[in-house]
């Protein structure tokens, strides 16, 4: 997918507000558990893991790995790529690999987060340092 | 409580089409339970137990109101293509405990006309939906994790088509009847890398039904006796992103389940009837089910070991998703009726696995990749 792409605007709702509301300001948030200090992507209030209501938002380096990917060759929009990162922080995400060649693409490369705006707020996607 | 033993396949039916553009859902609905009653010998009037899944018009009560049915029991689950094989070991539930004794379980659909109603979604949308996930980009990431992690190659995803095929030349109405070589599969154009075409299953308009009964009531009937004797059935997702590892399916929970509940192993197997939305799927289907080490799966394919007749694990005699049907973009009730035409000895003469008393039905729903069910059923001749 490439810039001129228009992304769906996310809802939201009261459990990830807050996530929307920093993607806006560039930062990509990530929930951690404070019972049992397990991190998880996307955000629940309750922790998947425990089950501990004490979740607190903490702020990813944005840095991660690809885990695997696939570039899609049918799309009225052109190939696009999509993947799994597996942040610094622990959690893996499903995301596009945007602004860079996306047939060089390698299981292992280290890649760093990048918003891309829609009619809300901005969606996270992942691009080659 | 088991379920083993408890309850019987006694009536089957793929409906022939494979494009539809004159018949409703519903309709196709109606026309492929009226044809698994036939094949049972039994009347609409005998069902007092439904199950449908996402795929039926307005669901379980619209349905049962379109087909003038009149239950007892009902169940509405949907987990993608492996609905039915969840349905099964269900109704073999409710049978085993008395809450309904004739269970009819029905998939139809027209992907191939038209557009497919919007997939149902979780919370995670917003995180998720932007990204373009198909099918296709998502099972190719399994497969590219799978080729990293074990040398897994795309000659070897090519011999589970080209199995296929090899079945595929006896069914008049497999959508794709050609027998195709490994060079054809790795020659077709890439979808999504590493998937070319011919690693990805046929979409077509059609459906299924299954009759399922308590053994008293299929001993009374004229069919060959085909009984459930081990169910099982999992869930596997990201789980916060903690969890992810593409390399197996909830297979590896319910096929363990489902072996020991009918007291035997995969070497006992005559045939196995795997989902087959693509290559990638069966091979890791065959791994976590036990049918070979995890991955192992491509030297297990490879050379024809899964052509009846030359291999040792027949397989998806029909033809399966890759060559003959998949109706609706849900491949478990096909997958459970040529496992029970195999137990009853009425595959193709080309592709009967002689003195086939054990089978399996292994499916997958869901997206592999992303959040997925599976459901293992253990079949035999009675």
């Amino acid at each position: 997918m490439d810039t001129k792409v228009k992304y769906p605007t996310p809802q939201g709702n009261t459990e990830t507000r807050h996530f929307w509301e920093q993607a806006a300001n560039g930062k990509l948030l990530i929930k951690r558990c404070t019972a049992c200090g397990e991190a998880h992507y996307f955000p629940r209030s309750l922790c998947p893991f425990c089950f501990s209501d004490k979740t607190v938002w903490e702020e990813s380096s944005g840095e991660g790995e690809i885990y695997t990917f696939s570039l899609m060759r049918k799309s009225a929009s052109g190939p696009y790529a999509i993947g799994y990162v597996t942040l610094k922080e622990g959690p893996s995400l499903l995301t596009n690999f945007v602004d860079c060649d996306t047939s060089r693409l390698k299981i292992g490369q280290k890649v760093k987060v990048v918003f891309k705006s829609t009619d809300g707020a901005p969606l996270p996607f992942f691009t080659a340092v | 409580m088991s379920i083993k033993g408890k309850a019987y396949l006694a009536g089957i039916y793929e409906h022939p089409t494979r494009h539809a553009p004159d018949k409703s859902t519903a309709q196709l609905h109606a026309e492929v339970a009226k044809g698994a009653l036939e094949d049972a010998g039994l009347t609409k009037a005998d069902v007092d137990g439904y199950f449908c899944a996402g795929d039926a018009p307005g669901g379980v009560m619209a349905m049962v109101d379109y087909l003038g049915l009149k239950v007892r029991h009902f169940d509405s689950t949907d987990t993608g293509g492996c609905s039915y094989l969840v349905h099964l070991g269900h109704a073999a539930e409710a049978i085993a405990a008395g809450k309904c004794s004739i269970a009819l379980i029905t998939l139809a659909g027209k992907p191939r006309t038209g557009a497919m109603p919007p997939r149902g979604t979780g919370a995670e949308l917003d995180f998720e939906a932007a990204y373009g996930a198909t099918t296709h980009n998502i099972y190719g990431m399994c497969a590219m994790r799978h080729m990293h992690e074990f040398g897994t190659t795309s000659e070897q995803l090519a011999w589970i088509k080209v199995a296929a095929s090899h079945h595929a030349q006896y069914n008049p109405h497999a959508m794709l009847r050609d027998v195709v070589t490994v060079e054809d599969v790795i020659n077709s154009p890439m979808i999504s890398d590493p998937l070319h075409r011919m690693d990805c299953c046929v979409v077509t308009d059609g459906g299924g039904a299954l009759i399922v009964t308590t053994e008293a009531i299929a001993r009374s009937l004229k069919k060959p006796l085909v009984r459930m004797i081990g169910h099982g059935e999992a869930l596997k997702g990201p789980r916060g992103g903690k969890d992810l590892n593409l390399t197996y399916s909830a297979g590896v929970w319910s096929g363990p389940r489902a072996f020991e509940e009918a007291g035997v192993t995969p070497k006992d197997i005559k045939y196995a009837s795997i989902y087959d939305s693509f290559t990638i799927t069966v091979l890791m289907q065959l791994e976590d089910l036990g049918f070979c080490k995890k991955g192992e799966g491509g030297k297990f394919v490879a050379d024809g070991n899964l052509i009846s007749g030359v291999g040792k694990l027949p397989f998806n005699t029909d033809g399966g998703g890759l060559c003959s049907n998949h109706p609706v973009n849900r491949g478990g009730m096909t997958k459970i009726i040529e496992a029970v035409r195999q137990l009853r000895g009425e595959a193709h003469p080309k592709v009967q696995v002689p003195n086939c008393d054990l089978a399996i039905a292994h499916g997958t729903g869901g997206l592999l990749g992303v959040r997925h069910a599976a459901s293992t059923c253990i079949l035999e001749r009675a």
